[in-house]
């Protein structure tokens, strides 16, 4: 059976990693390629590089930090943040990573979905959506770090970004990100059970309950944690032995 | 010495890491007079089978792969070439190396069938030497391969059977990514360079 993925984030400026609180507060927890070193060691399914940097100067930086990770960690690697062109994601393509995530420019320009998913396959295309809740079941698909409301309805533009192409959606619930108060379920179960691609669920993760409820309510593909697992407040194998417990279909290593 | 095969179709990165990382010497090779100077043969790929054909009669490795007696290990998009034909599209021959077709995958499952699977080991072979039954493995593809039992070392469960190792003589292939399935896939291609003697 197809196994539930637990993925670290590592939130990557100017070549180091970061997690904010609610992308505020920036604190500096490590070098990035060791960081995805030891969550291969300790059995992350998965790592997500989110490019940060606000210079687009410094952007080569992601590539040459997913290039040395790809020479040492063999397990999936997904990369995201400012990639606004077909040649944007190619370059970190060729850096090693096997899925680039697209967001604000695919919500201006929705055509780079079906230009990225054309050129590289379906399986290479990742949308990310920051979703804020604007009025009972109405979602928003927000930019700038949840500053930004683009006024556009998340659950209509997940299901667009599906039909061009887009081969996974990595769905952040902004009004949960770095709350700990646990996976927006309700925003979750709807997108999982609309589209028929994978769908990671961030945001909000706090404890070893959440991850069963985010697979069990939700229907979720994988969860994305960060800063929970940068802090040591939970493991990875400690998140596997408990929805182990729970029957939950999770990768053990051998 | 291993010939990777470069015939324009998918990225070569993350197969050339893995081998470097085993330290396995190896040559990326894209026309047939270079099969002569290695001792097996790696074909991955990703992408359509189509065009995956398509590419391999332009570099003229079609009839050279079919010649060769060489050990060759087909990942991917790469094992689905080896078999007679698939339906991806349009009906198109593949290398026909090893008996069967390829065939969209069906039921209520999400597709493509994408992450860690279970291999569920059905007979022996080289390139399991070194893992056990149940290793998780990396897949995404969308089509998988309808083929004789006999030629079906391992399988994964996604509703239906996913043919995941096959085997025909000294053509092997594996329908997961060994170079992203962690140290279960490294233990693969470690076996499979070892098994072949190189």
């Amino acid at each position: 059976m197809l196994a539930k993925r637990i993925i670290p984030c590592l939130d990557v400026k100017d070549g180091r990693v970061v997690k904010g609180i609610n992308f505020i507060n920036i604190t500096d927890a490590g070098d990035p390629v060791q960081c995805a070193e030891e969550y291969n060691n300790l059995g992350a399914d998965e790592i997500v590089f989110l490019d940060i940097t606000a210079s687009h100067e410094k952007r080569d930086t992601i590539c040459d930090i997913v290039a040395k990770t790809a020479e040492r960690v063999f397990i999936p690697l997904t990369v995201g943040g400012g990639v606004r062109s077909v040649d944007d994601m190619r370059k970190i393509l060729r850096s090693g990573a096997d899925k680039v995530s697209v967001n604000t420019s695919a919500l201006s320009n929705p055509s780079l979905i079906s230009q990225c998913a054309d050129t590289f396959g379906s399986q290479c295309v990742v949308l990310a959506v920051d979703v804020k809740r604007v009025a009972p079941n109405t979602y928003h698909a927000f930019i700038n770090g949840g500053r930004i409301d683009t006024g556009i309805d998340a659950i209509s533009w997940i299901e667009k970004a599906e039909r061009l192409g887009a081969g996974e959606i990595l769905l952040t619930s902004m009004d949960r990100d770095g709350t700990k108060e646990g996976f927006d379920l309700e925003l979750t179960k709807i997108v999982c059970d609309m589209c028929k691609i994978p769908v990671i669920a961030s945001g909000g993760c706090g404890s070893l309950s959440h991850f069963k409820d985010v697979f069990d309510i939700a229907c979720a593909d994988a969860a994305l944690a960060a800063s929970l697992f940068h802090y040591g407040e939970l493991t990875i194998a400690e998140v596997k032995n408990y929805l182990s417990d729970f029957n939950i279909p999770i990768r053990r290593l051998n | 010495m291993i010939g990777v095969i470069d015939y324009g179709i998918g990225n070569m990165f993350s197969l050339s890491n893995a081998l470097k990382y085993l330290n396995i010497e190896f040559v990326t090779i894209s026309d047939p007079a270079s099969l002569d100077s290695v001792d097996a043969l790696i074909l991955p790929g990703v992408g359509a089978f189509a065009e995956g054909m398509r590419n391999l009669n332009r570099t003229g490795m079609i009839s050279a792969l079919r010649g060769s007696k060489k050990p060759l290990l087909g990942i991917c998009l790469g094992m689905q070439l080896l078999f007679e034909e698939s339906e991806e599209f349009e009906l198109t021959k593949g290398l026909g190396l090893i008996p069967g077709r390829i065939i969209k995958i069906t039921g209520s499952v999400k597709i493509p069938h994408m992450g860690w699977n279970q291999l569920i080991i059905h007979q022996d072979s080289i390139i399991t030497t070194n893992i056990s039954n149940g290793s998780f493995v990396y897949f995404v593809h969308s089509y998988k391969a309808i083929t004789s039992e006999k030629h079906v070392i391992a399988t994964a469960d996604y509703e239906s059977d996913i043919v995941s190792i096959v085997q025909n003589g000294n053509i092997y292939g594996t329908q997961f990514h060994p170079e992203k399935s962690g140290a279960t896939g490294l233990n693969i291609l470690k076996s499979f360079v070892g098994g072949v003697n190189c």
